[in-house]
């Protein structure tokens, strides 16, 4: 399984003016790493379907979700 | 004059919401996997269900579709209130 | 031909009378990574693409037109009964001036569409590798709205939206392996 989102962690100056974000992240959604779809995959049924926006659960990217929980702000 | 539409409307319009995106979903996959026979057979199924549906829908709210690709009813409600955008 | 049906694709729900909203919403009806550009442009790279991929390009193309009408429910229920006050608070009295509460293809910064959002380059891979840029776009673009609004109700279809585009890409990304033709050497991973 992959992971929905990627972090790195800017460059910081001594000079810059907003608070600093330490670290910044990146979405990375499951297309970017299904490759030519395989038949056969699990489905949701019609109406899980539809309120997850695909058929495949192999394809469903949730939008907001595991940014705080996977990174640790130093 | 002001009609407010049932909940059975907005139950039967999910419904067909929901088995028409399936068959979106299988449409996009088949267009690049036309091979694969279980989807086509799937496909047909819901096709199936989503006339079924419509069918129902239709004999109370009215026509779905313009030009032609729905049955009419008497007097001519194409236009009738609530559009989509409206419900 | 196209036949309409009166129905969206998805159930939109608005729970807040919200300009504002309307006024990051727009970008997606009339801005450069929106719906009207993703549609026309596929719909159009249609007549110069290998036959292989017409019917790809036909069904995402109207897919879009669907998406283009959830984003106007969104606006017109964002705005519909808006007071000309209301629209002025929200930063849309340029916009009251010249269309009222009519919905009007233009981004969220007020620049009209234009053609040259998108592209029609006439080789299948500079044309198919655009359109998994575009989806990439609208997802990002989906992302930064559904991160500035707190309309929970709104943001459920603004969620269906953005997995459409991942989708879409998916779809896109295959139809380039398609294009490749060594499908049975590599693309099973």
């Amino acid at each position: 399984m992959h992971t929905e989102y990627k972090y790195w962690y800017p460059y910081i100056s001594p000079l810059d003016p907003c608070p600093p974000i330490k670290v910044k992240s990146y979405n990375t959604p499951p297309n970017l790493y299904l490759g030519f779809q395989p038949p056969s995959l699990p489905q949701f049924q019609p109406r899980e379907a539809l309120f997850h926006g695909t058929l495949w659960p192999a394809l469903f990217s949730p939008y907001p979700n595991g940014r705080e929980d996977e990174v640790t702000n130093e | 004059m002001n009609k407010t539409m049932p909940p059975e409307f907005y139950k039967l319009m999910e419904d067909i919401q929901a088995v028409d995106f399936v068959l979106v979903e299988l449409s996009l996959y088949l267009d690049t996997h036309p091979d694969d026979y279980e989807a086509v057979q799937q496909f047909n199924y819901y096709v199936k269900q989503s006339k079924e549906l419509k069918k129902q829908y239709e004999k109370q709210f009215g026509p779905l579709k313009e030009y032609g690709a729905s049955y009419s009813t008497y007097p001519w409600s194409w236009d009738d209130v609530p559009w989509p955008w409206q419900i | 031909m196209w036949y309409y049906e009166k129905k969206l694709e998805y159930p939109v729900k608005v729970s807040t009378c919200n300009p504002t909203l309307a006024k990051y919403l727009i970008e997606q009806y009339g801005g450069a990574d929106g719906e009207l550009s993703a549609a026309l442009r596929y719909l159009n790279q249609r007549y110069s693409i290998p036959d292989k991929v017409i019917g790809l390009l036909t069904d995402i193309g109207t897919e879009e037109f669907a998406h283009l009408e959830m984003i106007a429910t969104m606006v017109y229920k964002l705005t519909k009964d808006a007071t000309p006050e209301m629209m002025k608070e929200a930063g849309l009295a340029p916009h009251y001036a010249n269309h009222d509460n009519a919905l009007f293809y233009h981004n969220a910064a007020g620049n009209p569409w234009t053609a040259t959002y998108i592209q029609a380059k006439g080789d299948p891979i500079a044309d198919l590798y655009e359109d998994i840029a575009a989806e990439e776009k609208a997802r990002a673009t989906y992302q930064w709205i559904i991160n500035l609004s707190d309309d929970s109700d709104l943001n459920d279809g603004l969620k269906f939206l953005r997995e459409r585009e991942v989708v879409h890409s998916q779809r896109f990304r295959e139809a380039v392996e398609i294009l490749k033709e060594e499908k049975d050497k590599q693309i099973y991973f």
